[in-house]
């Protein structure tokens, strides 16, 4: 972790969670990094609140934090544009041995309890620990798993996601917005936000239920906080729960 | 037709405990069936939807104790979507509108709601003991209800569930004059708990066997406890992160050599490396010992602990411990009957820690050994093929080889020889998981001589329908099966539809059977339930032009069942 500090202080950016006042959702427009952001091609909400957004083009992501949507790739933090590898579980090939080991749901067949206590042994070994060699080694070593139940509020049933399985929000924003965007087709609602793309606001429009969702997690101090403030190592590691939440 | 009273035939029943036993008896005559309905004691229910809470009551009306088990084994892994089903409610709601006077509860794999809990707890009262196993779906307000109403508790035994920890009270509403627990594990729950409370509760309970505590129970509590409790047989540590010479060290040291009566040892969820020396005094009684969740512990520490644990019967532990370790273990346990390894490292990315040496020392050591759980990154046949020889009592073989499709590592081979030579010379083997890279050819052998096999565990194996339609053909005691990642489909499938009437279940994911097939199974079979799970929306199962008959089904689990379709599955469950 000590030399992935020295040389990406700005990764962190340490700006972005520095405290300030304000209304939430009034975010002023330098205060957010524009590496966590998210996607390419979409953000029709300006400077307010982050959204769960549908896009009918096909390209399904979802907003976690507001601005521009340029270049998301000029950090020094990755962020993968791509299709998350996670929901395996949706076109695997029964004959082919899996791409990424990784990424194979459900195996090796170890009780989610076990991997979660493992996991979380494991990431404070990783936060406390001061062998350097040990250290070393939890960081690159085993990629343990890290499943967190997702709510949506208003959605009959919960799901569980293996956090560790995803680099960025941008890849756990796609994902979420896939498992629940059947809940998300309601009728036509009146629209609070001001769509910088007229375009992309009637698609918006057509597909959400006419409330905007924010998601928000329960940390280890089992505080709900919104998405997207830390950077996404830290939040992987303090993360517990999800859940999708109309804001109103 | 009976030659003595039904007094006397029923005193002759109360020696038959087993369930299989008793439900031999009930099928001699009438007459038998009715006495022993009527004196059966403890009832097993391994599919919850198999029967229904009525046809139950109605049967057996004096029972104390059942036993429901819900999801599939493959839930485990997550392989059965939130919402499934498994839920205990209706069956806690039917038998307390009953005259059952229920006094224990097991449960695995099921859904159960604080509102269960609270009615569980008003409902029975002499109820005695709950046992939940892997279950989910209620919080420590649920506990807090059993704990204040359940005024003969004796168990609370709570493993591996996900249980919502409100880090309340719960421990403080046990009333003052509960004195009568015997089992106390909460090693599940996360949250805080009141420590005073807890060693109360420990100083006011003479007969407590066993004790399991959670990861924030630290290390000067466990001391104070162990010394209220020296009678304690079962142990379950929390926390231990002390100094090593700190005063609670110290303390905890002097307690434990006055548990003289100290058999199993497990939990160590967080734990210093130092700690299991504190331990060395009782490890010479220990029959039972599980450092399966302490990854902080390296190989010689385990090592030296182990090198005095003669007795040990059951071992559970990480493969952090090593080949070497392993063969620490075969020459010291000698009365060793189940081990298990875990891996720390669940990508198989990082050191080899224990292969197929540490398996092979294990089989020669241990004579005693019927029941083992192996995940390892790489395994032979020529080692398989040794163990198979050395140890010919298994009754249960798990090997979990990490990477799917991997072969003999030196002869680049399938592993058909290995597990056939393990299922030629275990003739009493009930349980078996394969892995690793498997042709049909294992499945001819499974299905030729593993005549006691009841339950066969399949992941990334096979090439042709003819696999499975070897298992299903030859393993005539088969109770359940489990398919996952593997090239069956509807030919197997639907070979012999009557195979499934002796059958638990049968559970087939990211294979090759289609809808068509599925449909045609449950024309075929009524009595059977087939259920499509089917949670990717995109997906839906749809009568599309032509093609719904040849469309692949990701997840199929079938079951037996004398009450037909179930009325509680969520929409992302077909049951056709």
């Amino acid at each position: 972790m000590s030399d992935k500090n020295k040389t990406s202080d700005d990764a962190l950016n340490f700006k972005a969670t520095e405290l300030r006042l304000g209304l939430p959702g009034s975010e002023s427009p330098e205060r957010v990094d524009q590496r966590f952001l998210t996607l390419k091609n979409l953000c029709p909400v300006s400077g307010a609140k982050r959204v769960f957004s549908n896009a009918i083009n096909g390209s399904n992501k979802w907003v976690f934090s507001p601005g521009s949507t340029t270049d998301v790739n000029s950090g020094s933090v990755p962020v993968k544009d791509h299709k998350p590898g996670v929901s395996v579980k949706e076109k695997k090939s029964s004959a082919a041995a899996p791409a990424s080991k990784a990424q194979v749901v459900g195996w090796p067949p170890i009780r989610s309890f076990r991997k979660n206590t493992m996991a979380s042994s494991q990431s404070q070994k990783q936060g406390g620990n001061t062998n350097p060699e040990t250290e070393e080694k939890a960081k690159s070593g085993p990629e343990t798993c890290l499943y967190v139940k997702v709510s949506m509020e208003g959605a009959p049933y919960l799901r569980k996601i293996d956090l560790k399985t995803y680099k960025s929000y941008v890849e756990l924003s796609s994902a979420l917005e896939k498992m629940f965007s059947c809940f998300t087709i309601g009728p036509f609602g009146s629209h609070r936000r001001c769509g910088r793309d007229g375009l992309n606001e009637s698609r918006l429009t057509n597909l959400l239920s006419g409330s905007v969702y924010v998601v928000t997690y329960e940390d280890k101090d089992s505080d709900w906080m919104l998405v997207g403030d830390v950077p996404w190592e830290m939040f992987i590691c303090s993360c517990k729960k999800l859940r999708i939440m109309k804001s109103s | 037709m009976n030659y003595f009273p039904d007094e006397v035939i029923e005193h002759v029943f109360d020696f038959v405990t087993s369930h299989r036993d008793r439900n031999s008896i009930s099928l001699v005559c009438k007459s038998w069936f009715k006495i022993e309905r009527y004196s059966r004691q403890n009832v097993f229910i391994g599919n919850c939807y198999a029967t229904s809470p009525e046809r139950l009551l109605r049967r057996f009306p004096c029972f104390k104790s059942l036993t429901l088990k819900g999801k599939p084994h493959f839930a485990d892994f997550n392989l059965v979507p939130h919402g499934w089903g498994g839920f205990v409610q209706p069956w806690i709601e039917a038998l307390a509108r009953s005259r059952v006077g229920l006094e224990e509860l097991r449960l695995k794999r099921m859904v159960v709601t604080d509102e269960s809990l609270e009615l569980l707890s008003r409902s029975f009262v002499n109820f005695k003991s709950l046992v939940l196993v892997s279950c989910e779906g209620f919080s420590t307000d649920g506990l807090a209800s059993i704990a204040a109403n359940c005024r003969h508790l004796q168990d609370l035994d709570l493993q591996e569930n996900d249980i919502d920890d409100h880090r309340g009270q719960w421990l403080s509403c046990f009333p003052e004059t509960s004195t009568t627990l015997v089992t106390l594990n909460f090693a599940c729950l996360e949250g805080e708990t009141n420590l005073v409370a807890l060693e109360r509760l420990v100083a006011r309970s003479p007969n407590l066997r066993s004790l399991k505590l959670n990861r924030t129970v630290p290390l000067e509590a466990l001391a104070r406890l162990m010394a209220c409790a020296p009678q304690i047989v079962e142990l379950g540590v929390g926390s231990y992160e002390d100094e090593q010479d700190s005063e609670s060290c110290l303390r905890l040291q002097a307690a434990i050599r006055k548990c003289t009566s100290l058999r199993s040892l497990s939990g160590f969820l967080e734990a210093a490396p130092h700690c299991l020396s504190a331990f060395q005094p009782v490890c010479h009684n220990l029959t039972s010992l599980n450092l399966s969740y302490a990854a902080e512990i390296n190989g010689s520490h385990l090592i030296r602990l182990i090198e005095h644990c003669k007795k040990l019967q059951r071992l559970w532990i990480l493969d952090s411990i090593g080949d070497k370790g392993l063969e620490v273990v075969a020459s010291t346990c000698k009365e060793l009957q189940e081990l298990r390894v875990f891996p720390t490292d669940l990508h198989g990315g990082g050191n080899a820690a224990v292969t197929e040496d540490g398996l092979v020392a294990i089989s020669a050591g241990c004579p005693k050994l019927h029941s083992i759980l192996y995940f390892c990154q790489q395994m032979t046949n020529e080692a398989l093929i040794t163990v198979a020889k050395n140890c010919p009592n298994f009754i249960r073989f798990r090997l979990c080889i990490l990477e799917p499709h991997k072969p003999d590592h030196v002869t680049s081979q399938p592993l058909d020889e290995g597990f056939g030579a393990i299922v030629q010379a275990c003739k009493n083997l009930k349980r078996l998981s394969v892995s690793g890279l498997l042709t049909d050819q294992v499945f001819l052998y499974i299905g030729m001589f593993a005549t006691q096999l009841e339950m066969l565990s399949i992941a990334f194996a096979g090439d042709t329908d003819k696999g499975m339609l070897y298992v299903l053909n030859g393993c005539k005691k088969m109770r359940k099966l489990e398919i996952r990642d593997s090239p069956f489909g509807d030919a197997a499938l639907l070979a012999d539809v009557n195979k499934y009437e002796t059958m638990r279940s049968l559970w087939m994911s990211s294979c090759e059977v289609t809808l068509g097939g599925c449909k045609r199974l449950a024309q075929k079979a009524p009595w059977l339930n087939v259920e499509i799970i089917n949670e990717n929306d995109n997906n839906r199962m749809e009568e599309e032009n032509g093609y719904e008959g040849r469309q692949k089904v990701d997840k199929l689990y079938l079951y037996r069942t004398v009450v037909g379709t179930r009325v509680d599955a969520p929409p992302f469950v077909w049951i056709l």
